[in-house]
């Protein structure tokens, strides 16, 4: 017993420690962002391997969760007769929660886990400590491009699975089941706020991001620096990534659509 | 010469170093001195803490006790922005090398001048290539570091350390991985970057011989503590039991080759516990 709450209080101090030690890095990273901006090639080459890479992951299943949602939608709308909002159904369900939350989730798993896997070799091949003894800032000049560039990547990427989502929604719901075009644009244009939906699912895809590129990075440069500890890093990674995600768009959701 | 001629001399002194990682002491209150434009061996079993000396030097870990000056700043005071200037003035050829994997040879050597100094290109150009033709590399300079054997990626390393023109360097065992013929090549580039620029030379080192050849000063490190000092004859003829049985590399004496534990026959014959 006595053992018990001796492991659980060891655990809990590691658990804020490590809290902290993220709180700094992430400060240490805010303040390098600084740096990027007389040298963007470092942070066009991030944005290229943490968001370009990750287009093609995010437009496939774009497209199906949006031809899925056509399906879904067309069948409980067509019972009330009311096929003609598919588009508004889509577009919400799109816009609000699921382009944000599933394209977070896809960017946690491609360029999240890519992202600590780096860092952690790095790390582990002394790359980093190199860096330091040639009066490098690792932070500043390995760290916070890639940082930069997630937080920018996940709003557009978040954006294009929308889109792309709305289209296979449009592919499936009037194009194999008859709905009408006309009615599927107009009522999604009508009915979509800009403010209340499209830039909501900014913010929360914004922080998404924010989050995700953070517990990569950290989980990278906080690993221990062995194998072992860069596989357990990265699956740390994922793991975390997707709690927070889950949870902070809890939170979120219920703090925009609270007061309708 | 007299120790207090080599301590007013010095670039680096460590003056009653201690440092431990956990329960593991070690340092205990260890003095040297490292002195200008001199190369200065630092010799003793594997795991003694060379390389943790060269970090502690560099500014990486912080020692418990005792201090490290290096040019007159003490180097665990400064401020990191002075830390990182004095850094751009001493080069560190790490063990593994530690070139940068995402870059190949010619871009990991041009790395330091791109990072610290404005020149244009061509000028890098012909400085990157200077430096790779000294370590013999100028015709692997589109290799990958992946691409590379372990003596290569060293050498290239090394000519990533000189990169800047430091006043002083510290190599971290450049010769393990070498043949013969780039170990003599390497052995007369450590001298001559020592004789003609004038390059404080920190260099650890297992290679007895080769040491010998080029240093001024032997410090052999040994258990925490330094177990003998002087130049390559004094240490040679030197009477300690210590130093002679690391010199002659005999598995006897008073010079444990086994990290600290217990009785061999104790632990193969207690059951029970798994460790
Ligand atoms: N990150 C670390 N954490 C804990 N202990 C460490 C760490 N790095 C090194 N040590 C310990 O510090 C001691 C000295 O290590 P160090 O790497 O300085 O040895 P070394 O003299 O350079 O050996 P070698 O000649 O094999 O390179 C070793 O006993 C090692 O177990
Ligand atoms: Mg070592």
């Amino acid at each position: 017993m006595l053992e018990l709450i001796q492991t659980l209080g060891k655990s809990t101090r590691a658990g804020f420690t490590k809290l902290g030690r993220g709180t700094y890095f992430l400060l240490q990273t805010l303040t390098g962002i600084l740096e990027i901006v007389p040298r963007p090639r470092l942070l066009l080459n991030q944005m290229y391997s943490v968001g370009v890479l990750s287009c093609l992951i995010i437009s496939i299943s774009g497209l199906f969760v949006g031809m899925v949602l056509g399906l879904q939608g067309f069948y409980i709308l067509s019972d009330f007769g009311a096929e003609e909002t598919l588009g508004v159904m889509v577009a919400a369900s799109l816009v609000r929660e699921l382009g944000p939350v599933v394209s977070a989730l896809l960017f946690a798993g491609r360029a999240g886990s890519a992202l600590t896997a780096e860092i952690g070799l790095m790390k582990a091949t002394e790359q980093l400590s190199g860096m330091e003894m040639m009066a490098v800032d690792p932070i500043k000049r390995i760290i916070s491009p890639r940082f930069l560039a997630g937080v920018i990547s996940m709003p557009l990427l978040a954006a294009l699975f929308s889109a792309i989502g709305i289209l296979g929604g449009q592919i499936v719901g009037c194009g194999l089941l008859g709905v009408d075009d006309g009615s599927y644009w107009s009522q999604m244009q009508s009915k979509i706020d800009f403010f209340d939906d499209i830039i909501n699912g900014v913010i929360k895809s914004f922080v998404f991001g924010f989050v995700t590129t953070w517990i990569a990075l950290f989980e990278g440069y906080d690993t221990i620096p062995t194998s072992e500890g860069v596989s357990r890093a990265t699956t740390r990674t994922v793991v975390n990534s997707a709690f927070s995600i889950l949870g902070l768009d809890f939170i979120l959701t219920a703090l925009m659509f609270g007061d309708d | 010469m007299s120790a207090e001629s080599r301590s007013q001399n010095s670039l680096v002194s460590v003056r009653s170093l201690s440092f431990s990682r956990g329960d593991n002491n070690i340092f205990n209150d260890v003095s040297m001195d490292f002195e200008r434009g001199k190369i200065t061996a630092i010799m003793g079993p594997s795991g003694t803490g060379k390389t943790t000396l060269l970090k502690l030097i560099g500014g990486q870990l912080q020692p418990s006790q005792g201090s490290i000056t290096v040019d007159g700043n003490d180097v665990h005071r400064l401020r990191r922005t002075e830390l990182f200037n004095l850094r751009k003035r001493i080069g560190m050829l790490f063990q593994s090398g530690a070139l940068l994997t995402d870059m190949n040879v010619y871009d990991n050597v041009a790395f330091p001048l791109r990072e610290h100094t404005k020149l244009p290109e061509s000028m890098i150009r012909s400085l990157v290539l200077m430096k790779l033709q000294a370590v013999g590399l100028r015709g692997a300079r589109r290799l990958m570091p992946n691409e590379l054997s372990g003596g290569m990626a060293r050498r290239v390393a090394l000519a990533r350390a000189i990169a800047l023109d430091p006043m002083m360097i510290m190599y971290d065992e450049p010769f393990t991985g070498q043949d013969p013929i780039s170990k003599g090549v390497l052995v007369h580039l450590i001298k001559s970057l020592n004789v003609t620029l004038g390059l404080t030379t920190i260099i650890v080192s297992h290679d007895v011989s080769e040491t010998a050849a080029i240093a001024d000063y032997i410090y052999v490190v040994s258990g925490g503590e330094v177990i003998g000092e002087g130049t390559p004859e004094e240490i040679k003829h030197s009477g300690s039991e210590w130093v002679q049985q690391f010199m002659e590399g005999s598995a006897d004496g008073p010079v444990h080759f086994h990290y600290p534990a217990r009785e061999m026959q104790d632990d193969l014959f207690s059951s029970g516990k798994r460790y």
